[in-house]
């Protein structure tokens, strides 16, 4: 087996000095903060899988991808499919941290006349990549992503964050047969290992495990991280760049509902409602984060 | 499917207001849309070379074999995963390519449908859905390769065009008229040769219903092979005295409701023709319609909610009830309906 397993973990402060790494983990906490305003404001959405993918989306929008928040059309930008679409919040507050639409417009998530939908919608919010929210699609169109990006020579790159529960879904498992086909080395995949799923645990609900062994076999490079680890995220980054030929597998493994205690690997907190006593608390927790590093 | 009809003078019928919009060829030659489908798309690629074809493992049978061939640059081969095509087509349209999926109706419409619905209809993907194989056309595969719901699925979808050309030569002119259209478009067509009705470069247009035939007693609506079928119907009923319109919906969605109302309102009574379940395809949408804004005595024929079976494609027209005595013996019903 070719692909990489449990990196070896030396030296990644040195690589990215302390200054962004800093940055990016305040841009994650921020994320946090915002979704659990707006999911709460909204009564209605996903903390558990919008949290745990929070520090991938910090570095992704704040370090990793060329984008304008300018031009959110601009051709040669890299793209990022949420193929979770569930976890909206999270990407609406790093593209709005992120100067694509005012941070206000947060407040507005699911409300009737928002350009902030329940999922992703490519038409009304501003830096959206593309329309998900229907599991197992997200792959498949970032696959598209990357061979029209190689079929035009237009160089761009395309990431896409693929939950470990939609990894059960059939249109996944084409998807990744067709990437290393196209020789999709311009596409870097993550999945969110979280190992909870709506009902309960991935691994009791349909097991997708050996992960690591099954997307090595289907032709990709795989490697394992840390997905709460901002130096990981990194370096994962910048290896899945280096392949040539073979599109890249980063299994980040992270926590549903990272960041608020009582969040953390609850499969109630899929979805789930703070009230007045438990919102305060949860953003007191986040923003503890800030001074006492984590 | 060798029917042939003798041409039709074009003359406005005395004090109807109505003439035939194209005058249609006798239907004596058979032509198959897969034998004239890549060098269509050679003609369209060379006009739009953000073409991009897609197939799942069935390209000679959709008849773009040929085209993979001729223009590898243009053409991209998924295997047998309809759903990955579907999506991979959403991503290539983003990045700037005008992607056309090819495969069976029944997979491009079942297999695929909350794909096509939820990543192409929903965010406006500029992706065609090329449908070969549509209703009971595939014969002898049966009923696991024909489709006879995909008109009424495609049709309940926003943002979807929904097109059933009549004949070879249409199909090609409303193919490049659905590239050149912005947003996701689906197109049926029968595998077998058909009578061929246009005239290359006839000049149809997408969304406009073609008044084949006028008549003042039935008026017939179809698309697909069934247009030939209704023209030859006309034939025979003129022969016992009824005069009939024939017009080609090849567009069912939108609906061309102008056109359908004129010919309803002149013939006072409408049949509608279509190789379809009768529920939800263009004879759902046509009395949705004329319920709407000019009720007139109707029939329906098509498949009759049932599922087909092995066999010849003519053989089963006919014991499914889509035969030219079929069309007559409704329309002869409907006319005794009309006071």
């Amino acid at each position: 087996m070719t692909s990489t397993v449990f990196p070896a973990r030396t030296a990644l402060h040195e690589k990215h000095d302390a200054g962004l790494i800093d940055s990016l983990r305040r841009r994650a906490l921020e994320i946090r903060i915002h979704v659990v305003k707006m999911v709460h404001t909204a009564r209605s959405g996903h903390y558990g899988g919008s949290m745990s993918i929070a520090d991938l989306l910090a570095v992704l929008y704040f370090h990793e991808m060329s984008i304008d928040p300018a031009n959110p059309q601009w051709q040669g930008r890299d793209r990022l499919v949420l193929s979770k679409g569930h976890a909206a919040p999270a990407l609406y507050a790093a593209l709005a941290l992120r100067g694509f639409f005012p941070v206000e417009r947060l407040a507005t998530l699911r409300r009737i006349d928002s350009i902030l939908q329940g999922h992703p919608d490519m038409r009304k919010t501003p830096g959206v990549d593309y329309t998900t929210g229907s599991l197992g699609h997200g792959l498949g169109v970032a696959v598209g992503m990357a061979l029209g990006s190689k079929l035009n020579r237009q160089g761009f790159r395309v990431y896409a964050i693929v939950g470990d529960g939609e990894m059960q879904e059939g249109s996944i498992w084409e998807a990744a047969m067709a990437a290393p086909r196209f020789g999709l080395d311009n596409l870097t995949v993550i999945v969110d290992y979280n190992g909870l799923q709506v009902e309960g645990r991935v691994d009791e609900i349909m097991p997708i495990e050996p992960i690591v062994s099954k997307w090595a076999a289907f032709g990709w490079e795989v490697r394992e991280i840390d997905g709460h680890s901002v130096p990981e995220i990194l370096e994962a980054l910048d290896w899945a760049k280096q392949l040539r030929g073979k599109p890249g597998l980063i299994v980040a493994h992270t926590i549903k509902g990272k960041g608020v205690s009582f969040m953390e690997n609850q499969v109630n907190w899929h979805k789930g409602s703070l009230d007045d006593a438990t919102f305060p608390r949860a953003l007191e927790e986040l923003e503890a984060q800030f001074t006492l590093g984590r | 499917m060798g029917t042939t009809f003798s041409p039709v003078i074009k003359m406005e019928r005395p004090g109807t207001g109505i003439s035939p919009t194209i005058t249609p060829l006798p239907g004596s030659s058979l032509l198959a849309v897969h034998e004239v489908l890549s060098s269509a798309l050679e003609d369209i690629a060379r006009d739009h070379p953000e073409l991009v074809v897609l197939n799942a493992d069935t390209a000679k049978s959709c008849g773009v074999d040929k085209f993979f061939r001729a223009h590898p640059e243009h053409a991209v081969q998924m295997g047998v995963a309809e759903q990955n095509m579907v999506l991979v087509s959403a991503g290539l349209w983003t990045a700037g390519r005008i992607p056309v999926v090819t495969t069976f109706a029944a997979f491009a419409c079942l297999r695929v449908c909350e794909q096509v619905r939820t990543s192409i209809a929903y965010p406006g993907a500029n992706v065609k859905i090329l449908a070969s194989h549509a209703g009971i056309s595939p014969g002898e595969d049966g009923v696991t390769h024909q489709c006879i719901e995909d008109l009424g699925i495609m049709r309940t979808i926003p943002n979807m065009v929904v097109v059933a050309p009549a004949d070879a030569p249409s199909a090609v002119a409303l193919l490049r008229q659905a590239v050149e259209h912005t947003g996701p478009v689906y197109l049926r067509y029968a595998r077998p040769k058909t009578p061929v009705l246009y005239a290359d470069g006839a000049p149809l247009k997408l969304g406009k219903a073609e008044i084949l035939r006028v008549g003042t007693d039935i008026a017939f609506i179809a698309c697909g092979p069934l247009v030939a079928t209704a023209l030859r119907a006309a034939e025979v009923l003129e022969q016992d005295g009824l005069s009939c319109c024939v017009v080609d919906v090849h567009t069912i969605k939108p609906l061309d409701a102008e056109t359908i109302c004129k010919v309803a309102s002149l013939a006072g009574a409408v049949v509608t023709a279509e190789d379809h379940n009768i529920i939800g395809g263009l004879g759902s949408a046509v009395a949705e319609t004329l319920a709407e804004h000019c009720p007139v005595p109707m029939g329906r024929v098509g498949v009759r909610d049932t599922f087909a079976e092995s066999g010849r494609y003519e053989l089963l027209l006919d014991k499914y009830g889509m035969s030219v005595e079929r069309l007559c013996d409704t329309a002869r019903a409907v006319f005794r309906r009309k006071r």
